[in-house]
């Protein structure tokens, strides 16, 4: 009973139009901001910045962008990777080769480039689709690793397409302590899921869960295909484009083409099918569970296998990394196939009605 | 002339090799729908079997006659995939069923790095060899048509040949075998097929058996000429532009598929490849599949997608 809409009228249409309508809903949201930029900063350690939270929040925001794609439209994409490289690449090339360039529109420009790259690597879904386009998208995270590694102009020439930015600040502010690093993160992420969240439920996003559902119906009704899902190729590779250049920018610091290869496309993929498809939330679940769980693992094995009295090896624990996490995302797929954001709108459901069961 | 086509021959042979790893996906994802990405590590996985037992019959039994210690490699490291298209068929593939295309090819994508890890634990992560014995040198053909004749790879001749037998006999098995018959029963309508009594499971297994055995040919001859390490399981990511070009549901169509995108990789690599700074094999094969894609969206031999609303 603690968490129900009963007795909140709407009575304008101000009202029925919030992005919240429920009441506990906002409360929540603005205890979770409080908490994410008020008592983390106060708590957390310089570890636990640099391992876990800056690491989930720029994993969050690129898990959103590919859930736009696959979850909200439908295009499931292994090309996520080549959208984040472009992303840093091309911010890379507007912070160095312009000077007196701000950090952020540095990035925001970072984010367009990937867009252009996302619609140009877009248009086969327009032919192609399922797990035909799926394939055809990793034409993209080809392209992407072989562009950045042997064009050298990109890269400014640098041997192995290896380079590094320092010196990073947004209104005479540095970004160089963890806890500045996490808030700036931070911030954008607040402001573009925001905005993303707004998104799915206008016109346009409704028009990109047609184009999921059915796409030869959706264009039955009047829904142009061709506008739907280059739009949501533009608006998903823009902000993977952006946590791309935040990666590259504010987490790595110095980065080569192998850093954005075809493993964190997979991973992406991962996070998106972990945490839900369709869900801003599930987003950020996933994100969660695949940032952290490596850690936990790489902390974990060594101790658990003290206790049973074997040593193994640093390259049996990498082994058994994989081992885990190949076996317990199969094992989630099989218990949750709809994902963390399933059982998150479960619990709610279930909160509606406690204390009673019916 | 004799350059092009050297290049050209060389390029359908290493095609024949891609057709094979083609081929895997393909059994697969006729008889279940599903696309089964974790290919690749099952070769890698396959070829270690066969590496290490290879090198460890002899040691442990004395046969060291090399037909023979390399004949029972390969059979336990068959019996090895039967294992394992068994354990992934019940632990798997049968609490998914009914899943979405996305959620069952990240499932095997699980399956890729769960063999990968288990591969490398079971039998060690250094570079092995495996000597079946093919012939290394080469040899020079046409030499009266052309000058200087044209150069060609005996072991690349003998995999192409092995490759094309594989073929054949999988042809035969699914065409004259009543097992064969039920494939396609079900590939055709898994419903239907289970309604006349085709048990679906066991069908499933028996499909990721010839798909595992198919991964250890495969394995063998890309570990003979690559050697087997990690990066072999990254041979699946060079073979998928050939899957979606032959066509996801088309036997025939990875045969042509692997061919084309052979060819094309190796005519590109030296003739574009300079102009362009090099390396360029491996996302040239996924545009010229996509440039067919874009005329045929089911692939070469794919059934016609019909969209019913």
């Amino acid at each position: 009973m603690l968490y129900r809409e009963n007795g909140q009228f709407k009575t304008s249409y101000r009202s029925d139009l919030q992005i919240f309508p429920i009441l506990q809903d906002r409360v929540a949201l603005l205890a979770i901001l409080l908490v994410a930029f008020v008592v983390v900063p106060a708590v957390a350690s310089d570890y636990m910045f640099r391992a876990i939270l800056i690491p989930f929040v720029i994993m969050g925001l690129a898990a959103l962008g590919v859930n736009i794609l696959v979850g909200y439209c439908g295009q499931i994409s292994l090309g996520s990777g080549a959208f984040m490289a472009v992303g840093a690449y091309g911010a890379y090339n507007v912070f160095l080769r312009i000077p007196g360039m701000p950090l952020v529109p540095a990035l925001l420009l970072g984010g367009l480039c990937a867009t252009a790259f996302g619609i140009l690597f877009g248009l086969p879904s327009l032919r192609v689709r399922g797990l035909y386009l799926a394939v055809a998208t990793l034409a993209a995270q080809f392209f992407a690793d072989w562009m950045f590694l042997r064009i050298k102009w990109f890269t400014m020439d640098t041997p192995s397409g290896s380079v590094s930015v320092s010196n990073l600040q947004v209104f005479g502010l540095p970004i160089e302590s963890a806890t500045a690093k996490y808030l700036f993160c931070l911030a954008i992420l607040a402001v573009i899921a925001l905005g993303a969240k707004n998104l799915v439920r206008s016109a346009i996003g409704r028009e990109w869960m047609a184009i999921r559902d059915m796409d030869v119906a959706a264009a039955v009704i009047g829904i142009r295909p061709m506008y739907a899902k280059l739009s949501a190729f533009a608006v998903s590779s823009f902000i993977i484009g952006v946590a791309g250049a935040l990666w590259a920018f504010v987490y790595l610091g110095a980065w080569e083409p192998a850093a954005f290869s075809v493993d964190m496309s997979f991973r992406l993929l991962f996070m998106v099918i972990i945490g839900g498809l369709g869900s801003i939330m599930g987003s950020f679940f996933g994100a969660f569970f695949i940032v952290v769980l490596p850690i936990f693992l790489n902390q974990f094995l060594p101790s658990a296998a003290s206790l049973v009295g074997i040593t193994i090896s640093t390259a049996g624990v990498s082994h058994a990394e994989l081992m885990i996490f190949g076996a317990l995302i199969v094992w989630f797929l099989i218990v949750e196939p709809h994902g963390l954001a399933k059982l998150w709108s479960t619990g709610k459901q279930k909160l509606r009605l406690w204390p009673f069961p019916h | 002339m004799g350059f092009f086509l050297e290049t050209l021959l060389g390029g359908l042979m290493t095609g024949m090799l891609y057709s094979l790893v083609a081929l895997g996906f393909v059994l697969i994802f006729k008889a279940s729908g599903v696309f089964n990405f974790a290919q690749g590590a099952m070769v890698l996985f396959a070829a270690l079997a066969m590496a290490r037992f290879a090198e460890w019959i002899p040691a442990w039994t004395g046969i060291s006659h090399p037909v023979l210690a390399n004949g029972l490699a390969f059979v336990i490291a068959g019996a090895i995939m039967f294992g394992v298209a068994w354990l992934v068929e019940r632990l798997v593939l049968r609490h998914l069923v009914n899943q979405e295309a996305a959620t069952l090819l990240m499932a095997t994508l699980g399956i890729t790095y769960f063999l990968e890890g288990v591969g490398q634990t079971l039998f060690g992560s250094n570079i092995y060899k495996i000597d079946v014995g093919m012939p290394k040198d080469p040899v020079i053909a046409f030499e009266s048509t052309f000058q200087g004749g044209i150069l060609i790879n005996k072991e690349d001749l003998i995999a192409a040949l092995i490759a094309a037998a594989l073929v054949a006999l999988l042809s035969v098995f699914f065409q004259k075998t009543s097992t064969g018959r039920a494939l396609r029963a079900v590939a055709d309508d898994h419903q239907a097929a289970q309604s006349i009594g085709i048990p679906l499971n066991r069908i499933w297994v028996v499909v990721w058996c010839v798909a595992g055995v198919v991964a250890l040919v495969a394995g063998m001859i890309w570990g003979s000429k690559l050697g087997v390490q990690f990066s072999l399981s990254t041979v699946a990511l060079r073979a998928l532009p050939v899957v979606i070009l032959g066509g996801l549901t088309s036997v025939p169509g990875a045969i042509i598929g692997g061919l084309i995108i052979g060819v094309g990789e190796k005519l590109s690599e030296v003739y574009i490849g300079p102009l362009v700074g090099g390396g360029i094999e491996i996302w040239f094969a996924y545009v010229l599949a996509l440039a067919f894609l874009l005329v045929r969206p089911q692939g070469l031999f794919g059934e016609k997608i019909i969209d019913r609303v």
